[in-house]
């Protein structure tokens, strides 16, 4: 199995302090990552450097053997890393329908000005396109709902959905269950998981919920003070003790949930 | 028939009407009308800009320098056809907007209002400024040919009239293309949530920055056949009061539509020759009053009142 993501000792800092340090990860392709961590403990930074709303302090990082430190996101989300947001991004006076014709458009359309200008936007390959994704992620009835009303479950999947609709390889989901109702989470992550499995999308995704984490990832990165102090698959983290003190600590009836 | 294709008929047909009965109007009503088109070309840039949610205090630059590039070729080189003089005001008027442009991209709401306001001021100084460009009183503008033919008299205002049409009907039918492609359609999307945009993977300053030079070279156009229809350029094209014109038609008319631009113009040039004979001194006033009931009963302008209609029949049938 070869490397998708190759991030080498990356750092970031704001003036005096240090948001991460010595960050090392590879990432194999299809593999799918939770990432935990207290808040403040690096995660989102983590997140954006990858997907480039942050640059690196130092560092680097290569995706598919391409370096990517520093680009623009708009850059690196054209060479197939795409992000979803803890707050849902969507366009809110838009129906749902519009959020997703406009993500397929853009997906199916060159990155040119002159292509975008003769390009309609409801050319047939991206309505069909758009349809689709409504369906797999299961949204495809609130199709005319405007994203303002949604509930926060279905704005955080079409979130989701018009993040994979440029047929991204690398998919980093930043607390997709936020906001969520304990009751909901559960089968919103078995709809994106399921989703992204069938296109074979390698996912790296933020959590704070030790269960979700267990159930869906395949290996976690826990992190603390701005650094990784754990990577290893889900069982092996969750019972380090480092990680029980710093991070699950008042989780610890989660994670004795899902041992059960 | 679909949506597009049965505004597109509409559209046409209702240009063939008013192109039609021309010679049967009244020639201050033509002259009107005239302006009245010209105008809504500007109208049409802002409309394009206003759906992304930036309103440009400072259009009348662009239409300034469609205006004076029409007036100076027409006085320092032979060339009259008037297809070539706009062409050229068109071309000057982009390519000012797409300088401008890499500065006013960069901002949004109050700012990119005042700095674009700030641009067209500078314009305005130095006009006012410079004798040889005729400092306030501006200077006259020869009379163009079609493709060799002189119209005269009664004739020329009516050729005028009829090339602001096609000039108009073209403009109308491009922008309603622009308006259904992939970049065209990132309006709403830009005012709604930049980052969702860059995250799709697009800049939105460069996409602003296009919006810029499209509604320039409309601006352009529209300025390049008003100094065709005046026969006379000055300063004031490029004054605040002709952005705040532009800018009080578009929310006449309503961001809405293409048509209603046109609607929304001649409306305007209307309402104000109606006011200014009336009440010489106070005209002000009533295109005041006329401003505050359209924004406090028709918020999404004329446009919407044609949409309003449409629903209630379809609701009927």
């Amino acid at each position: 199995m070869s490397d998708i993501l190759v991030v080498r000792d990356i750092e970031k800092t704001f003036g005096a302090v240090v948001a991460a340090r010595d960050i090392s990860v590879v990432v194999p392709v299809h593999q799918t990552v939770g990432i935990i961590g207290a808040n403040g403990a690096g995660k989102t930074t983590f997140v954006n450097m990858i997907t480039g709303h942050l640059t690196p302090s130092k560092g680097s990082i290569h995706f598919e053997n391409k370096d990517i430190t520093g680009l623009p996101s708009r850059d690196i989300v054209r060479l197939g890393i795409s992000r979803s947001f803890q707050v849902a991004q969507v366009f809110p006076t838009m129906t749902v329908l519009e959020n997703m014709r406009i993500a397929s458009a853009i997906a199916n359309s060159r990155d040119s000005i002159l292509d975008r200008l003769f390009r309609p936007i409801d050319a047939p390959g991206a309505v069909v396109e758009a349809d689709a994704a409504l369906d797999l992620f299961q949204i495809a009835r609130y199709r005319h709902a405007k994203a303002v009303t949604l509930p926060q479950g279905v704005r955080k999947l079409l979130d989701i959905a018009m993040a994979v609709a440029g047929s991204p390889r690398l998919l980093l989901l930043d607390e997709p269950t936020s906001g969520i109702s304990i009751e909901e989470k559960f089968g919103l992550m078995e709809v994106v998981m399921s989703a992204l499995k069938t296109r074979r999308i390698t996912v790296l995704f933020v959590e704070h919920d030790m269960e979700i984490v267990g159930r869906f990832a395949d290996r976690v990165l826990a992190f603390y003070d701005g650094t990784v102090i754990a990577d290893a698959p889900p069982k092996a983290v969750l019972a380090d003790p480092k990680v029980q003190t710093l991070i699950s600590g008042t989780q610890r009836a989660h994670v004795g949930q899902a041992d059960a | 028939m679909t949506m597009p294709a049965r505004s597109s008929l509409l559209g046409a047909l209702a240009f063939i009407a008013v192109a039609a009965v021309a010679p049967w109007m009244p020639p201050w009503l033509v002259s009107l009308a005239t302006i009245a088109f010209a105008n809504a070309l500007v109208v049409l840039g802002l409309i394009i800009l206003w759906r992304t949610g930036l309103v440009p205090f400072g259009q009348a630059l662009f239409y300034a320098i469609g205006a004076y590039a029409v007036a100076l070729i027409g006085r320092y080189t032979s060339v009259r056809d008037v297809f070539v003089v706009i062409l050229a005001g068109a071309i000057f008027a982009g390519i000012a907007a797409y300088l401008v442009g890499f500065l006013l991209a960069r901002y949004r709401e109050i700012f990119f209002a005042m700095l674009s306001l700030a641009m067209s001021m500078i314009l305005y100084g130095i006009l006012v400024k410079t004798e040889t460009l005729g400092s306030t009183d501006g200077f006259h503008v020869e009379a163009g040919t079609f493709f060799g033919y002189r119209p005269q008299g009664v004739w020329l205002n009516l050729s005028i009239y009829w090339l602001v049409l096609g000039f108009s009907a073209v403009m109308a039918w491009l922008v309603s293309l622009y308006f259904r492609s992939v970049a065209g359609s990132l309006s709403n999307p830009i005012r709604d949530n930049e980052i969702r945009v860059e995250f799709l993977g697009i800049s939105v300053d460069r996409l602003i920055h296009l919006k810029l030079v499209v509604s320039g070279i409309l601006a352009g156009i529209g300025g390049a056949l008003a100094a065709l229809a005046v026969q006379h350029v000055d300063p004031a094209m490029a004054y605040w009061t002709t952005s705040g014109g532009f800018v009080f038609v578009t929310i006449l008319a309503g961001a809405g539509s293409v048509g209603a631009a046109f609607v929304g113009s001649l409306v305007f040039e209307l309402v104000r020759s109606i006011a200014i004979d009336l009440v010489p001194g106070e005209w002000q006033m009533i295109l005041g009053t006329v401003l505050l009931l359209t924004i406090l009963f028709l918020p999404e302008g004329l446009g919407s009142l044609y949409g309003r209609l449409r629903r209630r029949k379809d609701a009927a049938s």
